[in-house]
């Protein structure tokens, strides 16, 4: 009895040795792949947010690490020519219909909005997700705004009194985004100097 | 041989459908289906994974112990299931952006475990590898099925960015059946997801019901003559 207790605890182990190294051996082979499309991914997604003809440099490239108002820590992706900051472009976070919505926020260097894209979110699918830019064109509204030609208390769904569309049946998540980049764009108001001061 | 491979595929296809029979892997087919697109994916996904893990236990069916071997089917499903996500997330990343989310919920999936159980552990390498084939198409079917039923209902389309998941060239399958807004919202939420598999399993039953009777009465009409 004790003899066969052995011999299955030796069959298990031998299991778990072999598909254990096979799992270290795909890891290994597809590393370098797996962190080349990542990088391409953020690349891609940064461009979306930081128009090509407002830099020369590669965004991920010097990104440098901040503390937004509620204490997370985000990345801030700079698009530089010539040296000068043209614009920045970082993450914001909102609350949506079912969990955090993650949203990148590109901003020049004067406070004006270049882009807006959702990264991420769990919103009900045909209803919240028209906020992807893929499902409809609801988060280009953003694009070219500033406090200066909307005032801050005017970033709202239209239903709070601001000039953001609801959607039919979703508001939840309109306003999450909404609140979520005119926390973006206080964010910037406020970090201004740091933000577009080349080091 | 090949009548063999007959009734796997009718067993696994509609028989002993995962999920409208056996009732297995609910959590990926209630979670997933909320179009005919996701559901495909999910199933394709599911079927990969099914075939790869039956061939390893159907392989390693001799050296696998049966006091071990439920730990053993949980290693291999966990492994494999991680190195397709590992693989396609590097070498398929057009399309792990779209399945990638489906992957890890192929662990949960208590389907490739019960091939594993029933009958790759005690089988040799060709019919395993047929049977999950089978039997993940099975799943595929049942999926993309609850998925269109829900989508149909729920958002008034079928097959909604198919082009995102099987390339530009299936746009023309994307289809708009009813105007926008005019879809039953609780369709594609979760509730939905029960009452489309309930009425999709008694539409199963009465189809089987129906042909067993045919086929009484077909067996009954000589007898009478």
């Amino acid at each position: 009895m004790k003899q066969n207790s052995m011999i299955h605890g030796l069959v298990l182990g031998a299991f778990c040795l072999g598909f254990g190294s096979l799992l270290a051996l795909t890891n290994d082979a597809t590393k370098n792949d797996v962190a080349a499309r990542a990088l391409e991914d953020k690349q891609n997604s940064l461009a979306q947010v930081l128009p090509d003809d407002i830099h020369d440099n590669s965004l991920v490239a010097d990104p440098i690490t901040m503390t937004n108002q509620q204490g997370r820590e985000i990345t801030v992706f700079r698009a530089r020519k010539a040296g000068k900051i043209t614009g920045v472009a970082y993450e914001v976070y909102g609350s949506g219909y079912s969990g955090e919505i993650r949203v990148m926020l590109g901003v020049d260097a004067t406070g004006q909005v270049l882009g807006v894209r959702v990264l991420a979110h769990k919103e009900t699918p045909g209803l919240g997700d028209k906020i992807e830019v893929k499902k409809g064109d609801w988060i280009l509204r953003f694009t070219g705004l500033s406090f200066e030609n909307l005032p801050l208390e005017r970033w709202k769904v239209k239903k709070d009194g601001g000039v953001f569309d609801q959607f039919a049946g979703a508001t939840i998540t309109p306003r999450g985004v909404v609140t979520a980049v005119r926390g973006g764009m206080e964010f910037f108001a406020a970090n201004k100097g740091k933000l577009t001061e080349a080091d | 041989m090949s009548n063999d491979f007959k009734t796997l595929a009718k067993d696994g296809l509609w028989n002993r459908n995962g999920v409208f029979s056996m009732m297995l892997g609910l959590c990926p087919s209630m979670a997933m289906t909320t179009s005919a697109t996701n559901g495909f994916g999910m199933g394709m996904a599911t079927l990969v994974v099914i075939i790869a893990t039956s061939f390893l236990v159907s392989l390693f069916r001799k050296v696998i112990t049966q006091e071990v071997r439920i730990a053993i089917f949980v290693v291999i499903s966990a492994v494999m299931v991680t190195v397709v996500d590992m693989a396609m997330n590097a070498w398929l990343h057009e399309l792990y952006k779209v399945l990638g989310l489906f992957i890890p919920l192929i662990v949960v999936n208590c389907l490739p475990m019960a091939r594993m159980e029933s009958f790759s552990s005690k089988q040799p390498l060709l019919p395993s590898v047929i049977d999950g084939l089978f039997t993940g198409l099975g799943f595929t079917f049942a999926l993309t099925l609850m998925g269109a039923v829900r989508e149909v209902i729920g958002s008034g389309t079928l097959f909604a960015d198919a082009s995102l998941l099987l390339g530009p060239a299936f746009k023309v399958i994307e289809m708009r059946l009813l105007p926008e807004d005019m879809g039953v919202l609780i369709m594609i939420l979760p509730p939905g997801a029960f009452l489309v598999l309930g009425l999709l399993i008694v539409a199963k039953r009465l189809i089987d019901q129906r042909s067993e009777r045919r086929a009484q009465q077909a067996s009954a009409v000589p007898s009478l003559a």
